[in-house]
């Protein structure tokens, strides 16, 4: 078990299974907020879905829509558990605050691997890993 | 970042839920930025309008918002996806419409003012200089921050709405004036004439340093309109909040050292981009940024006695266009055939599909009719376009 401290952008604590990328995530377009499939074409985890997993990736990128996508997932019950960056930016830090989905970052993501069962602690900006 | 004891409060929910997911919002943004605390603003300008690009998960997020969310400050509103009364006549759908109509009584019922404008400035929401402010809408910004003196970041719709209701946003970014100085001179080595060659150099500019603030030189004179479409063009290619132009925006600055030149030859080429081969003009459209009451004036001198042949928009501020009604312009505009679309865009229009080669005065206007529209552009200038329409 290892522990690691980033910073907290959305409150709340959840545990799940990671699904990592080394690549950013558009919200608008890049994933289809119906299923929670990444779509966008080329990507690390085309075809791939986030749905009720933690998704580890270094930052968001795209239109500023993408933040109600989030909102949009939360409601149809196809979002992420929980959002784990490297570096977050609005997108994703408003987007997470407005869905109410538990978000982190200031976090090495490279020490993450896929599958691997991790708890984020977001109100004391802390990540576990089993 | 610092909060007094009234901020904490607003955090904590003592001031309803829409405070406290605006204060969620604004205390984030201000840690992930490093801001120190939150400042007053005093107007608010919201993207993010149109039913096409919100769906139904922004028109929930804002209905939840509306449950008991009122605005502290000055707020006015972007374009809709369409025009609030004459919707019809432009092609838009029923079912668009009601969706459309619910997004802005959200926004109404927050207390924001319907103006449905990418120009607030033209319309009354005009801040002075100095004055710190939470604007979304990237042209908007730029020229708030250049052209006025005031001070924002380029918000996003949901930053923008936080704001509105809290009257506050985090002191980051261009709220410090260390931010707004240039980064890099620009001297431009030809004359700038019309809305779009002005369009074309903001596409030079922002494509060459991406949204560092620039110190421009070589400008003799620009009209708003002229400025307008340049902040529209720069923000749009490049992403700037901020630009110096000499001896005509406010914003003092030192002079950087790093130059580039801008010649004729570049500014031939990026509307060489902007007027493509194989493009058989089918849709004709003015008023990106929106129309002023001065574009609408010649607009109105050069389609007297005219008829247009093809589809032709006007799209403006529906404040503008009132003026319009009462000098005259609209009927003699409409007598020719073309239409006024107030409260609406050709960028934010649900239009994609519909048309194969835009024709427009605006460098903005022909990045998202290429990247959003799928449509062709041919960028003229304004009396080439009434020609064009005419044919």
């Amino acid at each position: 078990m290892r522990e690691m401290i980033g910073r907290k952008i959305a409150n709340g604590k959840i545990s799940g299974e990671a699904l990592v990328t080394t690549q950013g995530i558009s919200f608008f377009g890049g994933v289809d907020p119906a299923t929670g499939i990444i779509t966008e074409k080329g990507h690390e985890l085309e075809g791939q879905s986030i749905k009720d997993k933690i998704l580890v990736f270094p930052q968001g990128k795209g239109s500023t829509v993408g933040s109600y996508a989030l909102y949009r997932m939360k409601k149809q019950n196809t979002a992420p558990l929980a959002l784990v960056n490297k570096e977050c930016e609005t997108i994703v830090a408003v987007g997470a605050i407005i869905s109410e989905i538990p978000c982190i970052d200031k976090i090495d993501i490279s020490q993450i691997k896929n599958g691997q069962k991790i708890t984020v602690g977001a109100t004391k900006a802390k990540i576990i890993i089993e | 970042m610092h909060l007094t004891e009234q901020e904490k409060e607003m955090l904590n929910g003592a001031k309803g839920n829409a405070v406290k997911k605006s204060m969620e919002i604004l205390v984030a943004l201000g840690e992930i930025y490093g801001a120190k605390k939150l400042i007053d603003v005093t107007s608010v300008q919201i993207a993010g309008v149109s039913y096409d690009n919100l769906g139904d998960a922004g028109l929930e997020f804002l209905s939840e918002m509306a449950k008991d969310g009122k605005t502290k400050v000055l707020t006015t509103l972007n374009p809709a996806g369409m025009d609030m009364e004459n919707y019809a006549t432009l092609g838009i759908s029923e079912e668009f419409a009601i969706k459309q109509k619910l997004v802005i009584e959200a926004f109404t019922k927050m207390g924001v003012i319907p103006t449905c404008t990418c120009t607030p400035y033209l319309i009354g929401n005009n801040p002075h200089y100095g004055e710190n402010i939470a604007w979304s809408e990237s042209s908007a910004v730029a020229y708030a921050n250049s052209v006025l003196g005031a001070k924002t970041n380029r918000e996003g719709g949901p930053s923008a709405l936080a704001s509105a209701l809290t009257g506050k946003t985090p002191e980051y970014g261009m709220h410090l004036d260390e931010n707004r100085n240039a980064k890099i001179k620009i001297k431009v080595e030809c004359e700038i004439k019309g809305t779009h060659e002005f369009g074309a150099l903001g596409k030079v500019i922002g494509e060459k340093v991406k949204s560092k603030p620039t110190y421009i030189a070589g400008i003799k004179k620009a009209t708003i309109e002229e400025l307008k479409s340049f902040s529209a063009s720069i923000a749009t290619y490049g992403g700037a909040a901020i630009f110096h132009m000499e001896g005509i925006t406010p914003n003092k600055t030192p002079i950087p050292n790093e130059e580039i030149i801008i010649t004729k030859n570049e500014i031939e080429k990026a509307i060489k981009e902007m007027r493509m081969d194989d493009c058989e003009i089918d849709f004709i459209s003015v008023g990106c940024p929106h129309a002023s009451i001065n574009e609408i004036a010649k607009l109105a001198e050069l389609l007297t006695g005219k008829k247009v042949t093809k589809e032709f928009w006007i799209t403006t501020a529906r404040p503008t266009k009132k003026i319009a009604d009462s000098a005259g312009y609209t009927k003699i505009i409409e007598n020719a055939g073309a239409k006024f679309a107030a409260d609406t865009c050709c960028v934010v229009a649900p239009i994609k599909g519909r048309f194969k080669c835009l024709a427009t005065d605006s460098a903005k206007g022909c990045y998202y009719a290429y990247s959003k529209n799928q449509s062709k552009t041919k960028i003229l200038p304004l009396e080439k376009l009434v020609e064009e329409a005419c044919e």
